[in-house]
């Protein structure tokens, strides 16, 4: 920014100083801060098993990872992130490594790029949500958002694979894309130049957005442009030393011949490692949090329903509009609970009716019941006092021709009596 | 007089000292130890033919070894998909079949491509037009053997695949199973590790090891050469030894040639040194070439009618006899592409085999008979 820039922004005017002041000193303060608080840089190597990119990290910094060798037979695309913390001179750098395991192996590459995405906006969100607390923490926030993704090209020396293409597309919103070219001492010269254009033109031809070295900063600004020029970088890696000439370098040995990591004529690397950590690092960070995550966050909180400005295009600021949305929210609760008030007390007084009808059934039958038990009953009286009618006016006759038996008896007996005296005599 | 002076100056230069003593006690010569050289001749005029098909992912330098192989270009005009058209291709199968000669002796090679494969997003059985491929040039043949006319068959069915497997990787991976599970009982599947200049010579070993490890353990039947006899000498033997040791055969291949330690050799131009394709410290590729055209061909051939081809034709019997049990009418002895088979019944078989060769007998007589007619009036 010039000075008469200022001038028109801020209404402010340029004044000459008279001697030295020392604020020059501000930028030596800011770094001396940041030195003191330490850096902190997340990348992201995406590609197919056994491409390399454990062994072309492990050279990138100079340092063993440790990294396990990954089988072909995962299921799924999983991530798998590791911190370290690494110092060189007074300067410390956490170190974040995420590393795809299983990509490109499986039969079915169509859900691939999935977790990679997920991972992404998952680091996104924990920053937002950390943004937006209210008791927030943000200066020693460890930031875990992928500040840059290294794409790693198989070399197969005639052009991108489908998978490469799908997945470059999703991820090019969401992260600085760097696409190298794995593996790169199996393509000659020649063909590297003619792989590399086929690479870009088909970035290109499918609107694919990789990131590209800044030109604004004038220091940089030529060297960035010649390392455009240069992408992808086709990189070879290698942890073992050989004794090249008089030095120990990083080399792979073959029987033809070996391959020198840091020399330029042979492969990228050095360009690679200049553009991203000597040059580039901050930069990175910058665009990742000034438009990546920036666009996640408007994309995240316009799904929640929040605007910049009304329906009469009046800028509202967050607050009005958290307010708004909580009353809302509020009276939405308020209503529906109102509604299942009201749905309850109908329910029980439907359930209320439906019982008493089931009471008054119960009654009716109770009675009908009883009235039954009673008619019975009757009946059986009835039947019970003909029963005794019958019986005692039996047992009259009875008694009557009982006496009249004995009666006769008597009579027959005198009779009797009678004639035997008479017999006799 | 002079043929017969021909011939024995020929088993002269065949036969051993052994044979060449009694032969100078001339009381028992025969002659027929001239028959390999008969053989030869007939081979000579009748012309060879092969049908090499590759397979594996685009970009692992298959069109490139065949050129190195047959040192011919067979892919001049050659489109090559973008990654977008890609995404869900299918996999074609081309053939190029060309006529080379070399000292007299003729090769009609018929290299069967299969671009597309492992090439699309999903992968999933990407090997089927393949197989489909194979088994309809069997059933092709086996429609021809069972014809009448059985002069001029020609032999479509594929010899042998050479399969190429990435070097990038730590081993097989899950698509590389698959496809070779899926055609090892159909054809001699030779596995390659394709670009093999992308690996240091620990590297390439142990990469070999596992690849064997991996194929052993997944149960797939790859090609195996056949034993050398035991009365071959020690020389012979150490030599098939290391070739057993060599597989998977670890290929480089190139379309260019460069001048390397004074001559010009097909080769890679490296800044860093120069690949020679056909020196044997750089890789496998003569042994490869060795196994494939100059040892092996004919028993690769052999392997296939011997035994892939008889195992299709038997397959196919089976599942036409119980067709015949399921359905209980006659139907046209040939089948279609195989079904999988519920139970042998050999006495069906057998019965059936017998009717149909009693008819074909038939027709042949009636045919003599009217020809036999035909010249007489």
């Amino acid at each position: 920014m010039s000075s008469s820039d200022v001038a028109r922004q801020l209404g402010a005017h340029p004044l000459s100083l008279s001697g030295h002041v020392g604020f020059d000193s501000l930028p030596d303060q800011l770094v001396n801060k940041s030195t003191c608080q330490g850096f902190c840089f997340n990348i992201l190597c995406i590609g197919e098993t056994g491409i390399g990119k454990s062994t072309l990290m492990d050279t990138l910094f100079n340092t063993n990872f440790e990294n396990c060798e990954s089988s072909h037979f995962e299921p799924q695309v999983k991530l798998r992130a590791q911190t370290y913390d690494l110092q060189e001179s007074n300067v410390k750098l956490r170190l974040t490594v995420v590393n795809t395991v299983g990509f490109g192996d499986q039969m079915n590459k169509q859900d691939s790029y999935q977790p990679v995405v997920d991972y992404i906006d998952r680091q996104y969100e924990t920053y937002l949500q950390e943004e937006l607390k209210i008791k927030r923490s943000l200066h020693n926030y460890h930031d875990s958002r992928l500040h840059a993704c290294l794409y790693f090209i198989s070399p197969s020396g005639h052009s991108l694979k489908s998978l490469d293409l799908l997945t470059m597309k999703k991820l090019d919103s969401k992260v600085n894309i760097i696409p190298v070219i794995a593996k790169a001492d199996t393509i000659s010269k020649s063909e590297l130049h003619k792989f590399k254009l086929k690479i870009m033109s088909e970035l290109v031809s499918n609107g694919v957005q990789i990131y590209q070295f800044p030109l604004d900063d004038e220091t940089v600004a030529k060297v960035n442009t010649t390392m455009n020029g240069h992408l992808p970088f086709a990189v070879v890696g290698s942890t073992e030393e050989m004794m090249v000439g008089n030095k120990m370098v990083k080399a792979r040995q073959y029987p033809w011949g070996v391959v020198q990591v840091e020399n330029e004529i042979h492969c990228d690397f050095v360009k690679l490692r200049e553009m991203l950590i000597c040059v580039n690092m901050e930069d990175l960070r910058e665009q990742t949090h000034t438009h990546h995550y920036e666009l996640y966050r408007r994309c995240k909180l316009e799904e929640i329903g929040f605007r910049d400005t009304d329906p009469e295009s009046k800028p509202v600021s967050l607050q009005q509009t958290y307010e708004a949305k909580r009353t809302e929210f509020l009276g939405e609760l308020q209503r529906r609970e109102e509604e299942m008030r009201q749905l309850f007390v109908q329910r029980v007084k439907e359930k209320e009716a439906e019982l008493k009808d089931a009471e008054r059934g119960l009654q009716g039958r109770f009675e009908q019941l009883k009235r039954l038990h009673a008619e019975e009953r009757g009946a059986l009286e009835e039947k019970r006092r003909v029963l005794e009618e019958e019986q005692s006016s039996f047992s009259k006759r009875r008694a009557a021709a009982q006496l009249l038996q004995a009666q006769n008896l008597n009579a027959n007996g005198k009779k009797d009596k009678d004639r035997k005296n008479s017999g006799f005599m | 007089m002079d043929a017969i002076m021909l011939q024995e100056k020929l088993v002269e230069r065949l036969l051993c000292p052994r044979v060449r003593t009694s032969r100078q006690k001339e009381k028992q010569y025969v002659g027929f130890a001239t028959l390999p050289n008969q053989v030869h001749r007939k081979s000579v005029k009748k012309g060879f033919d092969f049908t090499l098909m590759v397979a594996g992912e685009s970009g692992m330098g298959k069109s490139t070894l065949v050129n190195s192989l047959f040192l011919t270009d067979l892919y001049k005009d050659r489109k090559l998909l973008n990654a977008e058209e890609r995404i869900n291709q299918t996999v074609e199968i081309i053939k190029h079949t060309v006529d080379i000669e070399e000292k007299g002796v003729k090769l009609k090679l018929t290299i069967v491509d299969t671009p597309g494969f492992g090439d699309a997003v999903n992968n999933n059985e990407c090997w089927k037009p393949i197989t489909d491929y194979i088994d309809q040039q069997f059933e092709q043949y086996f429609r021809d053997e069972s014809g009448l006319n059985r002069k001029n068959i020609q032999d479509n069915r594929v010899h042998c695949c050479l399969y190429f497997i990435p070097p990038f990787g730590h081993g097989l991976r899950p698509v590389d199973v698959e496809f070779m599970k899926a055609l090892h009982e159909k054809v001699n599947v030779v596995p390659l590790i394709a670009k093999a200049d992308c690996l240091t010579p620990s590297e390439i070993k142990k990469l070999k090891d596992r690849v064997r490890d991996e194929i052993e353990r997944f149960g797939i039947k790859v090609y195996q050469f056949p034993e050398c006899d035991s009365d071959e000498d020690e020389e012979f033997k150490q030599l098939d030894k290391e070739l057993k040791e060599c597989c998977p055969f670890a290929v480089i291949g190139s379309n260019t040639v460069v001048e390397a330690r004074g001559q010009r050799v097909r080769g890679r131009l490296y800044p860093w040194g120069i690949v020679e394709v056909e020196n044997q410290s750089h890789c496998d590729f003569v042994k490869l070439r060795n196994i494939l055209i100059r040892s092996h061909m004919h028993d690769l051939k052999d392997v296939t009618c011997d035994m892939h081809y008889e195992n299709y034709r038997a397959q196919c019997i089976q599942d036409m006899t119980s067709k015949l049990t399921q359905d209980n009418r006659m139907e046209s002895p040939i089948p279609m592409l195989p079904l999988p088979t519920p139970d042998v019944e050999t006495d069906r078989l057998i019965k059936m085999k017998d009717e149909e060769l009693a008819r074909m007998q038939e027709m042949l007589n009636k045919m003599q008979q009217q020809i036999h007619d035909g010249k007489d009036q």
